[in-house]
């Protein structure tokens, strides 16, 4: 059993009448990969911007560590370690890549808001930009503007910037969307090397990916859990089969 | 690299050039174009303080002009009806009293987004207008002079003097070159850089974990306190200050210099309000109905100039991903992006 990096106890979102999200309980592990899915519309996206705190939880709580995070702010729980990619790119469009994740290991650096002495002198700062580019596989492109970038580079950029905050836990929404075969394949390797000496929760709709990366699967449906555990455990479980896992019948 | 370095040389180059300039002016114009280009530095280094929160920041203020009426008013306050008063005093006293100013109605203002942000602002802007224009303080509508312009004395002998011109206009240049060396600083380090991502993708920074509220407070506190430098000038040179200083009219003409020299630099806001100042000057010269070619010649400049309507409109209107922080809105929007991407 591995350290737990986040936990969410019974966490509930309601949008006027509809409740997104309804009593969730996830444990997410370092070491371990954690994917939910669920149909459109089950609340992962919800339950995602719960976690990292873009919408505050009617009810429930959430646990960083040992850290109660529930009443922090989404630039707070950052600081505290949890990072992010989300499920429509997002990026600073018009800075150049290495400057995207110079800005992201700014943000965890010992002075991210020092007013005196230009970007440049931080060396620090510059070094871990630059691992976390090569990690996520842009090396080489580094000085191309960010929105020049081919959509799966551009994931591929999201991540390197997730990964030079050097966060605990990292949550991906569907990073998978969009993308092409080829580009679908570098982008599951890299998700796949995340895991180590972290956590990380990924929501993604393919089916092939989730089962090929997940140590441990949460399924969802109007938004609530129905089913949690090992892959293959899930796989099986006569109420995910009816309700969800239904329609990918060759691959369950 | 050597490209890089040869640009540089060149920007170095033309900044001195335009310095020995600028030093070389009084002692070559007669003090009628001496003081008028004093004017127009000050009015350069509002718009470059007010840039600060709107190109670097994103944030389209209409309260400037408040900024820079409220250090005049200390300054008008603080003087002695036959007396100088103290620059080493008055000087400080008057910036802190725009950046405190800067400091509440931003942390008020900046609750709020785009064009509500703007209406916000204005509304306070206005509120100190007010304040000015109906109560007794400060002579009201009608305005209160400075009879004698501040010094700098020690055991009665005075050091320097703001009464002369040429010590006036030396004075204002050294502001000038602090105020330029100050935001050049601000918008290369860290902070700036920032401030610049909040302004690109507000919800992105944040998530990075870039506490966004607290960089915009500290930018517009500080863009406050240098609109104060301006204003603190601006009263020494007329030796008179009124409400007009503090008004909306005044708000957007900086906005506009602001417009016109484009929002991405620290330096062209200045070259904006030396072109607006200048183009004001000669065209009263010569029309009778001179405003309303000025105003048909500055809508063509800030139509025709890319950097200017292009890069404000976002601002105002919202085009880029931004987050609002009142949750109710947050929401909405959020519905309207999965919506989308659904
Ligand atoms: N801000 C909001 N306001 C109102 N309703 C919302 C909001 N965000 C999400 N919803 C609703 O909550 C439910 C869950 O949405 P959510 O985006 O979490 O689903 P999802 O599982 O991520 O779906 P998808 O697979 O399509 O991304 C949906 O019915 C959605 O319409
Ligand atoms: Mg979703």
């Amino acid at each position: 059993m591995h350290e737990i990096a986040l936990r969410a106890e019974c966490l509930q979102k309601r949008f006027g009448g509809l409740a997104a999200v309804r009593d969730v309980s996830i444990d997410v592990h370092v070491g371990e990969i954690h994917a939910v899915i669920g149909p459109n519309g089950a609340g992962k996206s919800t339950l995602i911007n719960l976690l990292s705190g873009e919408l505050f939880a009617n009810a429930g709580e959430i646990l960083l560590g040992a850290t109660n995070i529930t009443a922090f702010a989404p630039d707070r729980r950052a600081r505290a370690g949890l990072g992010r990619a989300y499920q429509k790119t997002t990026i600073f469009p018009k800075f150049s890549v290495h400057e995207n994740v110079r800005l992201a290991a700014q943000a965890r650096s010992s002075a991210p808001l020092r007013m005196f002495g230009g970007v440049q002198s931080d060396t620090e700062c510059h070094r871990r930009a630059a691992d976390a580019i090569g990690n996520a596989g842009l090396s080489g492109r580094s000085q191309v503007i960010a929105d020049r970038l081919s959509h799966g580079e551009q994931r591929q950029l999201e991540i390197a910037m997730v990964l030079a905050t050097d966060p605990r836990i990292i949550l991906l929404d569907e990073p998978l969307a969009g993308m092409g075969q080829s580009e679908a394949r570098e982008i599951i390797a890299l998700i796949a090397s995340l895991k180590i000496g972290r956590a990380v929760l990924i929501v993604e709709h393919d089916m092939d990916a989730v089962f090929e990366l997940a140590d441990r699967l949460t399924v969802m449906q109007d938004g609530g859990v129905i089913a949690t555990g090992l892959p293959q455990e899930v796989r099986t479980h006569p109420a995910v089969r009816a309700a969800y896992l239904g329609n990918y019948g060759d691959v369950a | 690299m050597f490209e890089m370095n040869a640009t540089r040389l060149r920007v170095w180059l033309f900044t001195l050039a335009c310095l020995i300039a600028a030093i070389a002016l009084p002692f070559l114009a007669p003090t009628y174009y001496v003081q008028f280009f004093a004017k127009a530095l000050i009015m350069g280094m509002l718009a470059m303080a007010l840039n600060l929160v709107v190109g670097h920041g994103g944030l389209v203020s209409l309260c400037h002009a408040a900024f820079f009426g409220l250090a005049g008013y200390v300054l008008a306050l603080l003087s002695p009806r036959y007396d100088a008063a103290s620059l080493l005093t008055t000087f400080p006293l008057a910036v802190l009293s725009s950046a405190a100013a800067g400091l509440v109605i931003g942390a008020l203002a900046l609750r709020t987004r785009g064009i509500y942000f703007i209406m916000v602002t204005l509304a306070f802007g206005e509120m100190l207008f007010f304040f000015f224009h109906d109560t007794k303080v400060a002579g009201g509508s009608d305005g209160i002079f400075i009879n004698v312009r501040p010094e700098i004395a020690v055991a009665g002998r005075q050091l320097l003097d703001l009464d002369k011109p040429i010590t006036f206009y030396f004075f204002v240049l050294a502001c000038l070159v602090g105020v330029v060396a100050l935001l050049t600083m601000v918008v290369r380090s860290p902070f700036g850089h920032a401030l610049a991502a909040a302004r690109d993708n507000e919800r992105r920074a944040r998530s990075l974990g870039f506490p966004i509220f607290r960089i915009r407070l500290i930018a517009f506190a500080l863009s406050g306190g240098l609109a104060g430098v301006a204003g603190y000038l601006a009263a020494a040179q007329f030796g008179f200050v009124a409400p007009q200083m503090l008004g909306w009219h005044q708000s957007a003409t900086v906005l506009v210099m602001v417009l016109i020299g484009g929002l991405r630099s620290v330096t062209g806001p200045l070259v904006g309000a030396l072109v607006l100042i200048g183009l004001e000057e000669v065209l009263k010269a010569h029309l009778d109905n001179w405003k309303l070619a000025e105003g048909l010649i500055i809508i063509g400049i800030v139509v025709m100039l890319p950097n200017g309507i292009r890069q404000i409109w976002p601002m105002i209107f919202g085009s880029s991903p931004e987050v609002p922080v009142d949750a109710g809105r947050a929401e909405a929007e959020h519905a309207v992006a999965e919506a989308r991407h659904a």
